[in-house]
Order: C-alpha cells, then structure tokens, then sequence
C-alpha cells in the first residue's frame, strides 16, 4: 500500500501492460496443415521421375530457347508501348466533343475486344490472301473512276509485297497491339476521367492550351489509376505472346519449348520449363511496375509514405 | 476591327489603392459587361449584368449562394461562354472576334492567349498536386510564355515570398494547409503577370483561422494596385480593401456602390435581408 500520508509530488508512470496474448490455435492447425501439404508437393516434385529435372535443365536453357525468350520479350515490349501509345490517342479521340472522331473510337474499341486475340493472330497472319501486293497512297477507288471516265488510272504510288510486310512477327505483333490499344483505351479514359475538372480549368485559366493541358496536367495525375492495371495488361500481354505460335512465329519462347518437347518425346518437363521461364519473366515486370508506380506517385498522400522526393512533413 | 475601347496599358495601374476617381472616361475600362446573360439548360443563371471595373478597382462581389456571381466571374474569362450580350477585357472582346457586324469564336490557342492576362484564384484552390509549390508557380511561365527557366525560377520565389512562403518552395501542396495552398495559388496566378486577378470566394474552402493569410496577401496585392474583382462573404474584406461593393441577387446586379454606402445604407429590401443574415 502507498502512503497516502506523505504528498507526492507527480504521480509516478504506472507499469508498462504485461498481459497474456489471445491465443489463435486456428492459424497453427492451418499452418500445420499447409507444412504437410507443401512438404507432399516437394516430395511429388524431387521422386517422381517424370519430371526428369536433369533433361529441363539441359534443354531450357538452349540457345534457340533463350532467341525465343528474347522474341517473346520484343513482343511484349514493342506489342505495349504501340498499344499504349495508340491506346492514348483513342482515350483522346473517345472524350473528343467531336462526334465523328468519338465515335470511330467507340468503333474501334468495340472491335478489337469483341474478337479473341487468338482469332485475331491467325487472322493477321492470313492477311496476305486479302492483298498480295499492299498499294501504298493515291487516290481511293482509282480502277473504278478509271473505268467510269474510259481512262486507265493507276492511283498508286508503290506497292509492297504483303509477306515482306506482314511477316509472321509483324503480322502477330500488329493483332497484340491492335487488340492491346483497344484495352487501353478503357483504362486511358478511366485515368483521365478521375482527374479532377478543377485541374483542366486551372490550367486553361493560366492560359496553357488543350494539349499542354492533357501533357502536363492530365495524364501525370491519370498515370496514378492508368499504371496499376497497365501491369495487369502487361503481364497479360507477355502470356498472349504465346498465341503468335498460330500465325505462326515459330521462334518465339513457348513455341521453342513445345519443339524440344515433341521432338524428344518428353513433353512434360518442357511444360514444367515454360512454367518456370514465364514466372521468371514475370517477376521482372513486377519489379519494373512497383518503379513505375513509385515514380507516378509523387506528391500523393502514398507518394509522401513512401518518403519520396522532399517528403518532409513540416505543416500544422 | 470595331473594337469599342483602346487597350490601356496593362502594366500601369491606376496608381496606389484608394478610391479611383468614378469620372473615368469609358475607354480606360478594365472590364466592362454589357447586358450578359447565361443559361444552364432552362435555367436563367444571368439575366443581363451590366457592369464595369476601371484599372487598379477592387470591386468585391456579394450575395447568396446561386446569384450567379461566380457564373459571372468564370464568364469574364471564358471558362463559361455567355449566350448574350458583350463583355471586354482590357479592351478585347472576350470569347469573340467582332467584324463586320458579326460575331466569330475565337480558336482555342485565341482563347488562351486571352487568358494570360487574366488571373484566377479558386475556392478550391486547384493547384496541381504532382509538382511542387515552386513547379506549380513555375509551370505557366515556362510552357505558355516560354521564358527561360532561371529568371522565372527567381521570379517565382520572389512571389512565394511576397506571399509569405518562401520555406515552402519543395512542398508539395497536399503537404500543406488550406491556407498556404491558396497563398500558393495566388502566386501561381501572378507569375503570368495578368492585369486582372478573378478571386471566386477564396476563402470559403478554408478553416477560420487560415482565413487571415489569405485575406492579408490579397490586400496587399490591392495595396500594389492590383485591380480585382473577388466574390467574398468576407464583408470585412469588402469594407476595407473594397473599392467597390455589388450586391447580386437571382442572375442580376440589385445595388451598386462604395462598400461603406452599401453596408452601412443598403437601399433596397433584398440588400437589407442579405446583409442581415451576414453582417
């Protein structure tokens, strides 16, 4: 007992709490649960002979598989800047006042999501039955108005040769971005849309014109919303690239591992393998979106989290 | 080319603060509305504001919320078209090209162009949240009037520290209050250098005791001559840097005067009910 006599001073900082923590006996059944079934898994993987780890190994680091890694890397990255870059002017041309101009979007978008990009491969790898020569330029329906005025018009002004344009890997990475852009658009104007309008007009105010506006002002803010599921697209994207091996490009990553396995009979491993490169691949795009997102979130309450660029909190 | 005034010169106001003289002749006008009026839909928003600001005026702008004075303010530099009537700015024809009897909208790069000498100051203070406080004083300058990026660098200190943040150039502005983000904003507008600043109810957004900075750094840019049109429910404000107070009611200006006048002796009964509810 205190002495209640004596006056004290301050009273004294009682204790600091010792209590007995609430006990979650359900998280170790799981976790014990969870040990047994990862450690079957493991045993599967190290006894059973099928996966033949020995022939993975030496065979999925070949060259031609590693030339189709870096395939599989130039479609991803060229199929996603094209697609990005397109999918901007579309976000664009949809928000225009210009019915026209929104409306050709509207088309285009509706277009390009309705058809598989597996259809739109083989579609874009047959196009050479539509044009064997591509005229390039002149005048639309130029035979016809010929025909019409008894006159032989040639409106072209060169051709190209359909297979040297439309090669296996321009015709896949054209279907990937085309179909990408179309995504794109939709997330875009999502972005674009969440800006505040307060930030359009205080940039007109201050004179800026349209374009400067969306440059400056706009799309940094929208990047915020538009980069998350970018990645999501991105990821995507680089799994898709497996269906050019329809068009056909043959020397692209899982292409490459299919061959090795149905020439030497040993299908599986090679499956196993393209498992393991694809999750690889992953992994660096997932590295490179946690940068991006970073970079974007400058000034944001997340951004100051994060600590970044001049993050010292000094206001009342 | 029938434009109705000459265009003064922007960059001398009439002299330190104070009553102008209210003979002027009508060509020195930095402002002048003519029967203006706008609608949203069926909704009649302005039903014919004539109106006029003389260089270095600071006209305050009161009445209840939906008169329409902040619709007046976004028309004066376009954010809003009107549907009649004409407005100028320092002698230009806002919005609009006027030859030969007939009316042709201005491009958009006209429009803009127009805007430079026009401040804004919103009640929700719109800075752009990615850039910093300098960036954001620093980025009209630099885009729009492509001046080299030292001189505006120094200019837009100079300008954060007139409106007493100068430690804050590297914040961004969700790091800040209420009150500097609109000290911010004011400097922001400044940096063009515009001879008209348009404040729609600056004040309004923030909590009482950040009402003051603000209050201050827009008296001392009335101070400087600065002429100014502000929509304000800070009738202190009104009486003391005000040159001119109008009270708008329901799309219309219902009384025009001195603030002192105004305040102190409204003339009509709508005046009297509003300032009763304010005052």
């Amino acid at each position: 007992m205190a002495d209640l006599t004596k006056p004290t001073p301050e009273p004294a900082r009682p204790e600091a709490i010792k209590a007995v923590p609430v006990r979650h006996p359900g998280r170790w059944a799981a976790v014990a649960v969870i040990a047994v079934l990862t450690a079957m898994f493991v045993h599967m993987l190290v006894t059973n002979e099928k996966f033949q780890w020995s022939f993975l190994v030496d065979n999925a680091f070949r060259p031609n598989i590693i030339r189709g890694v870096w395939t599989t890397i130039a479609l991803t990255v060229l199929a996603m800047v094209i697609g990005v870059l397109f999918g901007v002017v579309l976000a664009v041309m949809r928000l225009s006042d210009n019915p026209v101009l929104s409306g050709v979007a509207w088309l285009y978008t509706w277009f390009f999501r309705a058809v598989p990009r597996l259809v739109l491969a083989i579609l874009f790898g047959n196009m050479g039955i539509l044009y064997a020569k591509y005229r390039v330029g002149g005048v639309p329906f130029a035979g016809q108005l010929g025909d019409l005025m008894g006159v032989d018009i040639d409106g072209t002004l060169f051709t190209l040769d359909a297979r040297t344009l439309l090669t296996g890997f321009m015709a896949g990475l054209l279907a990937l971005a085309l179909s990408e852009a179309a995504y794109m658009a939709e997330i875009v104007r999502a972005g674009i849309l969440s800006v505040d309008p307060g930030q359009e007009e205080a940039a007109g105010a201050l004179g800026m014109s349209r374009f400067q506006t969306m440059r400056r002002i706009i799309l940094p803010q929208a990047m915020r919303v538009i980069v998350p599921p970018t990645g999501n697209e991105t990821i995507a994207m680089l799994k898709d690239t497996s269906l050019v091996a329809y068009v056909p490009v043959t020397n692209e990553l899982f292409f490459q591992l299919q061959a090795v396995g149905t020439r030497t009979f040993n299908v599986f491993p090679m499956l196993v393998a393209a498992c393991i490169w694809y999750l690889i691949l992953t992994s660096f795009l997932l590295v490179g979106q946690y940068f991006i997102e970073r970079h974007f979130s400058r000034g944001s309450a997340a951004g100051q989290a994060k600590g970044l660029r001049a993050g010292r909190r000094e206001t009342a | 080319m029938t434009e109705p005034t000459d265009p003064p010169e922007p960059t001398v106001p009439a002299g330190p603060a104070g009553p102008v003289e209210p003979a002027e002749p009508a060509a020195d006008l930095m402002v002048r509305a003519e029967q203006v009026h706008k609608s949203f839909g069926r909704l009649e928003v302005l039903k014919g504001i004539d109106l006029e600001v003389r260089p270095g005026e600071v006209m305050c702008v009161v009445g209840p919320s939906g008169s329409g004075k902040s619709t007046f303010l976004r028309c004066i530099n376009h954010l809003e078209k009107i549907d009649s009537g004409r407005l100028w700015v320092n002698g230009h024809l806002v919005g609009y090209r006027e030859s030969g009897g007939k009316l042709y909208e201005l491009r958009d790069r006209e429009v803009a162009a127009q805007r430079r000498e026009i401040g804004m100051v919103f009640q929700r203070f719109n800075l752009f949240p990615h850039m910093t406080a300098l960036e954001n004083i620093m980025e009209a300058p630099i885009r729009v009037k492509r001046l080299p990026k030292a001189g505006v660098r120094d200019r837009a200190l100079a300008l954060l520290a007139r409106v007493g943040l100068d430690d804050k150039a590297q914040s961004y502005p969700a790091q800040l209050s209420g009150g500097q983000q609109q000290r911010v904003a004011i400097a922001r507008a400044l940096a063009m250098e515009p001879a008209l600043m348009l404040f729609d109810e600056p004040t309004s957004a923030l909590d009482p005791e950040l009402v003051g900075d603000v209050l201050e750094a827009m008296k001392q840019l009335a101070l400087d001559g600065m002429t100014m049109i502000v929509v304000t429910h800070e009738m202190g404000f009104a009486r003391e840097v005000g040159d001119s107070l109008v009270f708008m009611d329901e799309g219309a200006v219902v009384e025009k005067g001195t603030p002192r006048e105004v305040l102190a002796d409204p003339k009509h009964q709508r005046t009297r009910d509003f300032l009763s509810k304010v005052l």
